[in-house]
């Protein structure tokens, strides 16, 4: 398991989390990774991917007109599948 | 969402794809400014996403896209809206994508006469015989009124349980919303991509006029949405915030094009796109003096920065209000 970083500031929705799904589909199950976004609205969209993903948010906040989202890479068969 | 729902309603796995353009408008473009403060600040792919409990796949097509919008084969709509060229284009990469990922059929949302370019009876056809998904393509809201598609025909959904909706009207897609249970919805029709915005779209003309071609990069179609511009001269153009918000979207381009900041008063952000000299200069740190709060002053001081560090300051009477021509509004 290992910590990693990304830096997302400047991006508009839904660009934040575009790149969040792209670096998490490198990542394993487990490892976390801790984003930087300027986009208030990543405080929504980023929890609501990792949800319905079945990633986990451990910890967000926001400071300055930056916002900061930790989150834990899940099990890729953990997430919903409609129908 | 209520296409996805009425196939998932018959146990079929759905999940969603979202392309993203570039041009699309969300509630977070509009969260810069101020006055769109109250609309959510929410991804509403992602957002029904949830309600409906699918994943969702947001796919980043800016650089393909590109050939879409500068060279649709069926022209544009009454804008730069290149509407059925694009989806034939997201249909084929749906199609893509359902192959890479074992998946059997595609449904979209699309309801006969419901858009005057794109959704017509002659070019439903067109979409699924040019995007190559064929009878793999499932418009379960008017599927009724249409030739039997290949999940229809296969059992795999059930024809007597999709519907006939037909024209513009949304008020069957609320109907069937209310039936279903779902109160909250994304806005029903349209407006979700800026190329169908006469306002955007005169700015992305101008940009290709100006450039004497038409292409353009993520960063100028992200700029397009933000700010005040006016054309003082063929050669460059000024973006001038009109808001806080604004301000600190475009503080993020400051090394990538000169910009001017008054000092002695109160005032937008404004960056400066194209080449200048001297007096072109001049003039925009007197067009940046107009919208600050030293509009009425005698003079105001104004702080020119290079995109590669450095900077002066030049002292300029502001422009009055004549003396900017109309047409220097793009």
């Amino acid at each position: 398991m290992s910590h990693h970083y990304l830096d997302a500031r400047r991006l508009l929705c839904p660009l934040p989390v575009i790149r969040v799904q792209d670096r998490v589909a490198d990542l394993s199950p487990g490892d976390t990774l801790e984003v930087h976004c300027t986009d208030p609205g990543a405080l929504n969209d980023v929890p609501t991917w990792c949800r319905i993903n079945g990633h986990a948010v451990l910890d967000m906040g926001s400071e300055r007109h930056e916002v900061r989202i930790l989150l834990r890479v899940g099990e890729p068969d953990k997430a919903p599948a409609g129908g | 969402m209520l296409a996805a729902r009425v196939v998932m309603d018959q146990g079929v796995q759905v999940e969603g794809i979202n392309f993203y353009t570039g041009f699309c408008v969300e509630g977070h473009t509009h969260a810069i400014r101020k006055q769109d403060a109250d609309r959510p600040k929410r991804n509403n792919a992602l957002w029904v996403a949830e309600l409906l409990r699918i994943r969702l796949h947001i796919l980043d097509v800016v650089e393909e896209y590109k050939d879409v919008v500068l060279n649709p084969a069926h022209g544009y709509g009454a804008n730069l809206n290149p509407c059925l060229d694009c989806k034939v284009f997201m249909v084929r990469k749906a199609l893509q994508w359902m192959h890479g990922q074992g998946f059997d059929f595609i449904i979209t949302g699309e309801v006969i006469g419901q858009r005057p370019m794109s959704q017509r009876r002659e070019t439903l056809p067109v979409v699924a015989r040019e995007s190559g998904a064929e009878d793999r393509l499932l418009r379960p809201l008017c599927a009724r009124l249409l030739p039997e598609s290949l999940p229809e025909r296969e059992g795999w959904v059930d024809r007597n349980r999709l519907l006939d909706f037909n024209g513009r009207s949304r008020k069957p897609q609320m109907a069937l919303a209310a039936r279903l249970g779902i109160r909250d919805y994304a806005q029903p029709a349209g407006g979700c991509c800026f190329l169908t915005d006469r306002s955007y779209s005169a700015k992305l003309a101008d940009l290709w006029r100006s450039r004497g071609e038409r292409r353009y990069e993520l960063d100028d179609i992200m700029l397009l949405k933000v700010g005040r511009h006016l054309r003082p001269r063929p050669h460059f153009k000024l973006i001038v915030a009109r808001e806080e918000g604004e301000g600190r979207f475009l503080e993020g381009y400051r090394h990538q094009f000169t910009h001017l900041q008054t000092v002695s008063h109160g005032g937008p952000l404004v960056l400066v796109d194209g080449r200048c000299d001297a007096e072109d200069l001049r003039l925009a740190a007197r067009v940046a003096a107009r919208y600050s709060q030293g509009r009425d002053a005698e003079h105001v001081e104004v702080e020119v920065g290079r995109p590669g560090g450095g900077s002066y300051a030049l002292k300029v009477r502001p422009l009055a209000a004549e003396d900017v021509p109309p047409d220097w509004h793009i």
